[in-house]
């Protein structure tokens, strides 16, 4: 097996034995988006016109809740140094970690994407659009936020820094997302920026991501 | 580049920044005096904005400072990075809260003429705005950052992967922002086929800028000065202690 895969296959493994990953990211998403309601009144028309948007700021903050146990586990019991240590770049390494990440967080809120867009009245002709944009638009949430995480993996208490560092940051894939959505009769242009947006993050996040832990390695 | 290195030994840099301290001072004292009597007495209201133009002498030159000390910072954090020069490092360090304060200025100003011209104090239709606030965001990140590490060579490090990242993002955001809603008068000092301003208007805030560069130059020497002589100090201490 290529040290790629085996990466991802024990990141896979983790989260399957430690339990409560996929679980605790998709039911935080669930009741952030089921807050809503509460908040902004059960008039359908009105819940229908903030859907997108409540979707998409669920998904975020979700990805974020769950962006500490990317790094801060393996930095803490040691088995970064091994990781870092391998013949394969770190590069790789990184990339692998992201797609577990994306795998256990982002694949399960594509699913889940649906049923709050039934909570929230969301229109019927808009649930391929929204399933096509989260699932190109969440690959960037890890990517983009795998880069805080790598930041503040040596720091202790270091993830109550971790929004102010990535929520700016994820603002274009929020625009683009929230975009494609609310309109899907014209989603075909936002949905080709959220997927460049995800492109250039695939190219770049584990670049800056890999210094940031080799800085925390030291 | 290797030229610039000669400016990375601490001691020239206080012998240069000594030198060149007052003169940034001076000049800053006379361009805003000069700047602000042209911009709030001696140049002629606007035809349609009235007097609230004179708002536009502050803004537009700390919304430019405030995107040029974020390249700055960003330029300053990659020469840090790469070459590892504690004093790029400082530079960059000391660029951020100036940087910060320029942009809470353009979103003030711009939110006091945005009062009277689209009614709002905020107006999130408008592009330019809200990517400001998303700058003040990145800067308030990377100040954070350098707050929480310890030692202050890793925490040179990490804010510069940090303002590296930032430098990438800020066109896209800025992009993205716009493709999103735009409200705001196509820019009109740096268009195509020369500036649309008249030149009444053009001079003072052209002034304004030159006195906004110099205070920043000022304060850049004096904040990095200050830093340097607090590392001396201390290695002094560490000899004492140790002797």
């Amino acid at each position: 097996m290529s040290p790629f895969l085996a990466v991802v296959r024990r990141d896979l493994l983790i989260a399957r034995r430690q339990g409560g990953g996929s679980l605790l990211a998709v039911a935080f998403f669930v009741v952030v988006a089921a807050l809503f309601p509460f908040a902004v009144g059960a008039d359908p028309i009105s819940l229908r016109q903030v859907a997108p948007g409540v979707i998409w700021v669920s998904a975020l903050l979700a990805t974020l809740l769950s962006l500490d146990r990317l790094f801060q586990a393996d930095f803490e019991d040691g088995s970064l140094d091994v990781l870092a240590l391998s013949p394969q770049p770190l590069f790789f390494t990184v990339l692998a970690k992201v797609l577990a990440h994306w795998l256990v967080v982002g694949l399960p809120l594509v699913i889940a994407s649906p049923l709050v867009g039934v909570l929230l009245n969301l229109p019927v002709e808009a649930f391929p659009v929204l399933v096509a944009a989260t699932l190109i638009g969440t690959p960037a949430l890890s990517l983009v936020g795998a880069i805080g995480a790598a930041l503040t993996a040596g720091i202790r208490r270091g993830g109550v820094l971790v929004p102010l560092l990535v929520l700016p940051l994820y603002i274009p894939t929020l625009i683009f997302g929230v975009a494609a959505t609310a309109d899907p009769a014209h989603a075909a242009e936002p949905l080709m920026l959220l997927g460049a947006v995800s492109l250039v993050s695939l190219v770049l996040a584990p670049l800056a991501s890999a210094a940031a832990l080799r800085l925390a390695l030291e | 580049m290797s030229g610039w290195h000669r400016f990375a030994n601490p001691t020239r840099f206080s012998r240069l920044s000594a030198r060149i301290l007052p003169w940034a001072l001076a000049l800053t004292i006379v361009l805003f005096a000069a700047g602000l009597y042209l911009a709030l007495v001696g140049s002629p209201p606007d035809a349609r904005q009235k007097d609230t133009v004179r708002i536009m002498y502050i803004h537009v030159p700390a919304a430019w400072m405030a995107l040029s000390t974020y390249v700055l910072m960003a330029i300053f954090s990659g020469m840090g990075f790469i070459w590892k020069h504690p004093l790029a490092d400082i530079a960059a360090k000391n660029c951020a809260p100036v940087g910060a304060g320029f942009t809470l200025l353009a979103l003030i100003t711009g939110a006091l003429w945005g009062a009277p011209m689209w009614g709002t104090w905020w107006e999130w239709g408008d592009a330019r705005l809200t990517s400001f606030l998303i700058l003040f965001f990145l800067y308030l990140g990377y100040i954070a950052l350098w707050q929480v590490f310890e030692d202050p060579e890793k925490a040179a490090r990490a804010a510069a992967i940090l303002a590296l990242v930032g430098l990438i993002n800020i066109p896209v955001i800025h992009f993205s922002v716009q493709w999103w809603n735009t409200l705001h008068q196509p820019a009109s000092v740096f268009r195509r086929g020369g500036p649309t301003i008249d030149p009444a208007m053009l001079w003072p805030l052209f002034i304004m800028l030159a006195a906004f560069e110099a205070y920043f130059v000022s304060v850049l020497l004096l904040r990095i000065r200050a830093e340097v002589a607090e590392w001396r100090v201390r290695a002094l201490q560490m000899m004492q202690a140790e002797a």
